[in-house]
């Protein structure tokens, strides 16, 4: 066994736990924390097949930005925080085994794919071309449109967000 | 390669020899490398903010007409170590009702989010940790983790001020984010990679003269960034009697202190990599210890515009901070993209001086119209209050100074 797949269990083991924390945990601060463990431990798993763009992208995103806003709006609502609720619903037996189902499939589909058992390649140090990921995101024959569609979206929540905030003269008197 | 000209890589040539001498593979001597230049750089970091205290304590005091530490060693100079050394000595309290993880990883957070900087800045041409080529996103992802410390700080300290304080500083350290990777993505654009190295490498002239307004919101932002005057509303001492870190006491507390110190001197030295040319200077690419040199030099320069900045700057209000974000700095940066994306378009197959002179003139455009701009909704001017000679306390003798018990 390598070190890199040592490395590969660890995180992986890692981040498995921790996602199951989040769900897990009794305090909605804590599980806020343990998405954070998550995340990290999926941004190591991009640097180790050697995407160090997604690594730090993965950390930049969801760690600086997504999970600080969570943490932000759980610190707003203080009430949240430390409330006791039981932690699973009424026939919490049904998603489960759906998603023991679901596993099954993907996993099961996984294991036909022929390249299932192929070990990872390392790649040449240049692989990494961002210039050429940049050219393709805004290349018409590449991922323009999702990309604007994507811009459009993140507009539209941003139009949205001010709607909702700004102060309206008329409500105020 | 002789010593003197590259005494660090000298070294490292030096022990990676050692250890294939005694059977070592080139592959664990890389390891073993890296995890000694890790130790040995944050190590001589934290060591470096003795240095860095002293200095500021000094030149504070010189700006507020005191003399500032005077009593241990010349100038005062041993008393960050004396007081370092108190610190250790003090007890580590921990409050009832904390969460004891949260409470205990911020401290260490915030000072792994700084020195994490260190890893991918180039000190000189040959002398980086490593070159990624991400570098300025892994600067600012790296100052998020940082944030996650300071939050960690004041929800796990059960405090009411300590949750106020992080709250504050997580508003503005996420707001003044948004200026600070437009404007940081000037110099991306102009080099056309993100690496920290090749930036520098590609800085000729240094990227202040080619595009000022950028370097201009980039120093704004990172010293808000740092959260010090006057960007300190998260530890308003008036307010919210010191912010997130109002729980901690001894060393913990101290781990917050070097943080931030080392988290202003790394937003100088970084603000020199991006935009004052590195370690660029006459003769340092052939003798790259000068580069280092070159590279301290300007760093101190910065990092002096830095504490005259904190120095003599009162407190903003906080919606004063909102506003100076969002409706100066933000639309400021992308207006500055856009031109320097557009002119650098336009004039790129013309003469790389007529270019830097055409983009220095539309970033100078762009300073005036917003100065412009922000000063047409000032309705009045401010009396001037008090004189503008004073009285300043000024020593005779450099060596000896007044009130230190030395005979002069």
């Amino acid at each position: 066994m390598s070190g890199l797949q040592i490395v590969f269990l660890i995180v992986a083991v890692v981040t498995l736990f921790s996602g199951v924390m989040v769900v897990a945990s009794r305090k909605m601060m804590h599980s806020a924390l343990w998405l954070i463990l998550t995340l990290l431990g999926v941004a190591i798993l991009f640097a180790t097949l050697q995407a160090g763009f997604f690594a730090i992208v993965q950390v930049l995103v969801y760690i600086g930005a997504i999970s600080i806003l969570i943490i932000f709006t759980l610190m707003l609502t203080r009430r949240v925080m430390d409330d006791e609720h039981p932690q699973v619903i009424k026939g919490w037996w049904l998603p489960a085994v759906m998603a023991v189902i679901l596993f099954g499939l993907i996993a099961g589909f996984l294991a036909t794919w022929e390249d299932f058992q192929v070990m990872l390649n390392e790649l040449p140090a240049d692989a990494e071309n961002l210039a050429a990921f940049g050219s393709a995101l805004v290349n018409p024959a590449g991922y323009v449109i999702p990309f604007e569609v994507a811009s459009v979206l993140l507009l539209a929540a941003l139009v949205g967000a001010i709607y909702i905030a700004v102060e309206r003269k008329e409500k105020t008197r | 390669m002789s010593f003197w000209r590259d005494p660090i890589i000298f070294i490292i040539e030096w022990a990676k020899g050692l250890l294939a001498g005694i059977g070592w593979g080139p592959g664990w001597a890389t390891i073993v490398g890296f995890v000694i230049g890790a130790f040995v750089l944050a190590t001589g970091a934290m060591f470096f903010v003795v240095f860095l205290i002293w200095y500021e304590r000094k030149l504070i005091g010189r700006l507020q007409d005191r003399f500032g530490p005077n009593r241990l060693g010349p100038w005062g100079l041993f008393q960050p170590i004396a007081d370092m050394l108190k610190i250790f000595t003090k007890e580590l309290i921990t409050p009832s009702g904390v969460d004891w993880i949260a409470y205990n990883l911020a401290p260490i957070l915030s000072v792994a989010a700084v020195l994490m900087m260190w890893a991918v800045t180039p000190f000189s041409k040959t002398f980086f940790g490593v070159n990624i080529s991400v570098g300025i996103l892994f600067l600012i992802a790296v100052g998020g983790l940082g944030e996650v410390g300071i939050i960690l700080a004041g929800w796990g300290s059960n405090n009411k001020y300590a949750l106020v304080g992080a709250l504050r500083a997580v508003a503005q350290l996420c707001s003044y984010e948004v200026p600070f990777v437009i404007s940081a993505l000037v110099p991306v654009m102009l080099t056309g990679s993100m690496s920290l190295v090749d930036i520098v490498e590609a800085q000729n002239p240094w990227y202040i003269l080619v595009a000022p307004a950028a370097a201009l919101v980039f120093f704004i932002a990172s010293v808000a960034e740092t959260g010090r005057a006057p960007f300190d509303l998260a530890e308003a001492e008036s307010e919210i009697v010191a912010g997130y870190n109002v729980e901690y006491s001894g060393l913990k507390f101290g781990m917050f202190f070097v943080g931030e110190f080392l988290h202003a001197f790394t937003a100088s030295f970084i603000f020199v990599t991006v935009f004052l040319g590195g370690w660029r200077g006459p003769g340092a690419d052939q003798i790259p210890v000068l580069g280092l040199v070159y590279f301290m030099i300007k760093t101190f320069i910065v990092y002096f515009a830095l504490i005259l900045f904190r120095g003599t700057n009162p407190r903003f209000r906080i919606d004063q901070m909102m506003d100076l974000n969002w409706k100066v700095l933000t639309p400021l940066s992308l207006v500055v993209i856009m031109v320097i994306a557009l002119v650098d378009r336009l004039f790129a197959s013309s003469a790389d001086w007529l270019r830097t002179v055409i983009l220095l003139a539309a970033n100078l455009v762009i300073l005036v119209v917003a100065e412009r701009l922000i000063r047409r909704g000032v309705k009045t001017t401010r009396p001037e209050v008090g004189s503008r000679e004073r009285p300043v306390a000024s020593p005779d003798n450099l060596f000896i100074q007044p009130g230190s018990g030395a005979k002069g």
